[in-house]
């Protein structure tokens, strides 16, 4: 089942792309070209596989650690705000969001 | 001494610790191979300045009798994909032009603490998204043993400079055979270790479960040294590795039961899944490798057939696991916080959109979208959490494998290094030529890149191995037994001497 136009805008439109035309067409093919590939992976019977999220899963039985509930740095905002592209008083700015 | 850039880390550091040459020394003279060299496009950013200045302020240390760590004063470059303090910091897009991170990558404060002199950042694919270095914003990497040829990717930057003798050794990172790849393409040695060796803080994320650091070096022992200094737990990283720290180089050296002098590999069982070895391996390569085979065999270890029968899946696996974590991955670049915002747009959507547009490039954007795709309601059981099934698959195929062999060895690529701009037009069957490296990287396994030959054109040919979790200290003792024996690895391109 390969992908139409309108799938491409609606995936351009979730993942926040604003594609040109001639972006968008490219994209058509190469991805239907990539779906193709992808086929054979359906052919697989996978019932009763655990899915292996992270590799390590696969030696042991891993859990996220938590870190102590402790404060570990000092206050880091202007270097942190140094490569924002527009900040003021210590906020980001964004365009208005709320009439 | 021969010419200092032919030096290794290894020899660099005793020839510096016995004051045979200084810091300072080493580094002008390389930072003058790198100027004289700009055209290889290996550095996005040179650090000449603070460079001689740590050098310098090594070498005082030294002249008044310090103890100094290990690798003092030793010169190595990052990967632009490592976040460095007070320099710039780009992945290799536009995206993040101009961009300096509040804080050092563990990996390069490791180094530092373990004497490395820093040189500046090497050019790789944006977003470490490619195999050839072509996807860099800031244009692409030559391969020294032919200007007219990619270097591999995504740390072609890395590969390339260290190949090109302008640094004896450079991090890189491997999220499908980013350190594997190029390391075969540029004739050198390179290693990506198990999942959780390297802590992944301040690498800019791709491909969160797989992405890995490492080492790519000129011989199996400086891997050694620059592993150990580089690894270990960070509690920074929620899937770093909680084990002690690791002195990979005694590991290296540390005898096999009931080896020799001449036979230093015996009883090692090597493992070659037949599956690696397809009709459609290039003659040279499979030549090369097969070559390479026998001289293991020569040094002690016996060759075993093994299977991988999801060989071939691993690509689809990997091209949607890859891009389902990187859609997610590269959802903070909103031009908001740090990156690229448009200059003009109507809302905040439109902000959004546009300033992604803009900043990442066609191969980014594609792997966003298949990513959003296959994440997308309605595909996500078909795709991704039928790939993640299939990932379990090829982890248990390995283990199966692991109990018929202690090492697995194979081609890195199906082909030498091809030529600029010869995928332009089908970048998706790029995919294909990492069918090798895609499955030890789904598993979390670690694999070598080691120099094994010359093929079409006089390019290299990397003999790939792969070891079970944890099992570096095995791939680096095959290595090395083998670099002992033979000097693929000592090559040198022509024009680089």
């Amino acid at each position: 089942m390969a992908l139409t136009p309108a799938d491409v805008s609606r995936i351009a439109h979730l993942a926040r792309l604003d594609l040109e035309p001639a972006e968008s067409a490219a994209m058509l093919g190469q991805l239907n070209g990539f779906f193709r590939i992808v086929e054979q992976m359906s052919a697989v019977d996978t019932s009763g596989v655990e899915p292996l999220y992270t590799p390590l899963a696969a030696v042991h039985a891993s859990e996220l650690r938590l870190r102590d509930d402790r404060v570990t740095e000092g206050d880091e905002r202007a270097a942190n705000q140094a490569s924002a592209p527009a900040v003021e008083d210590g906020l980001f700015l964004v365009p208005k969001v709320i009439e | 001494m021969t010419a200092l850039h032919h030096e290794g880390v290894a020899a660099l550091g005793r020839a510096l610790a016995s004051r045979q040459v200084s810091s300072v020394e080493v580094v002008s003279h390389l930072l003058g191979r790198i100027e004289a060299h700009r055209a290889l496009g290996t550095f996005l950013h040179l650090d000449a300045g603070r460079a001689l200045e740590v050098a310098r302020s090594i070498d005082e240390r030294r002249a008044r009798g310090e103890s100094l760590a290990p690798l003092a004063g030793v010169p190595i470059a990052h990967k632009d994909i490592f976040v460095t303090k007070g320099a710039p910091s780009t992945a290799g897009s536009k995206m993040l032009a101009g961009y300096e991170s509040p804080f050092d990558a563990t990996v390069v404060s490791r180094l530092a603490q373990a004497g490395c002199v820093s040189l500046g950042k090497l050019n790789c694919d944006e977003f470490a998204m490619g195999s050839s270095n072509e996807n860099s914003a800031f244009g692409p990497v030559r391969n020294p043993w032919d200007t007219g040829r990619v270097p591999g990717g995504s740390s072609g930057g890395s590969a390339a400079a260290v190949a090109a003798r302008l640094l004896p050794a450079a991090t890189g990172t491997d999220t499908g055979g980013s350190i594997r790849q190029p390391a075969s393409f540029s004739g050198i040695t390179g290693i990506k270790p198990t999942y959780g060796v390297c802590s992944r803080w301040g690498m800019v994320a791709f491909a969160s479960s797989l992405d890995q650091a490492g080492p790519l070096a000129r011989s199996a022992e400086d891997c050694a040294l620059l592993l150990s200094a580089m690894s270990g737990f960070d509690e920074r990283d929620a899937t770093s590795a909680q084990r002690p720290p690791q002195d990979f180089d005694a590991q290296m050296r540390a005898r096999r039961t009931g080896a020799s002098a001449s036979k230093p590999l015996a009883g090692l069982r090597i493992g070659l899944p037949r599956e690696f070895f397809p009709a459609a391996l290039a003659a040279d390569v499979g030549a090369t490798v097969r070559a390479a085979l026998a001289a293991f065999e020569g040094l002690g270890a016996t060759l075993v057939d093994v299977s991988l029968p999801r060989t071939e899946l691993s690509i689809p696996v990997y091209y949607i696991i890859a891009p389902a974590e990187a859609s997610s991955n590269l959802g903070r670049f909103d031009g908001v916080r740090y990156g690229h915002r448009a200059a003009k747009y109507v809302d905040l959507l439109d902000m959004y959109k546009k300033s992604r547009a803009e900043g990442f490039g066609p191969e980014v954007k594609r792997r966003i979208m298949i990513g959003t795709y296959v994440l997308s309601h309605g595909y996500y059981d078909a795709y991704y959490l039928q790939a993640q099934k299939l990932r379990r698959m090829i982890a248990d195929d390995f283990r199966q494998c692991f109990t018929q062999c202690d090492v697995i060895a194979g081609p890195v690529a199906p082909t030498v290094a091809w030529k600029l701009g010869a995928q332009d037009d089908d970048p998706v069957a790029a995919y294909l030529a990492d069918i090798f490296t895609l499955p030890a990287s789904l598993a979390g396994l670690p694999g070598m890149s080691v120099p094994a030959g010359f093929g079409e054109g006089g390019m290299p040919v990397g003999l790939q191995l792969i070891g079970n979790y944890f099992a570096e200290g095995e791939l680096l003792r095959a290595a090395h037994a083998f670099q002992q024996a033979t000097d693929f690895h000592a090559r040198v391109p022509e024009g680089f001497q």
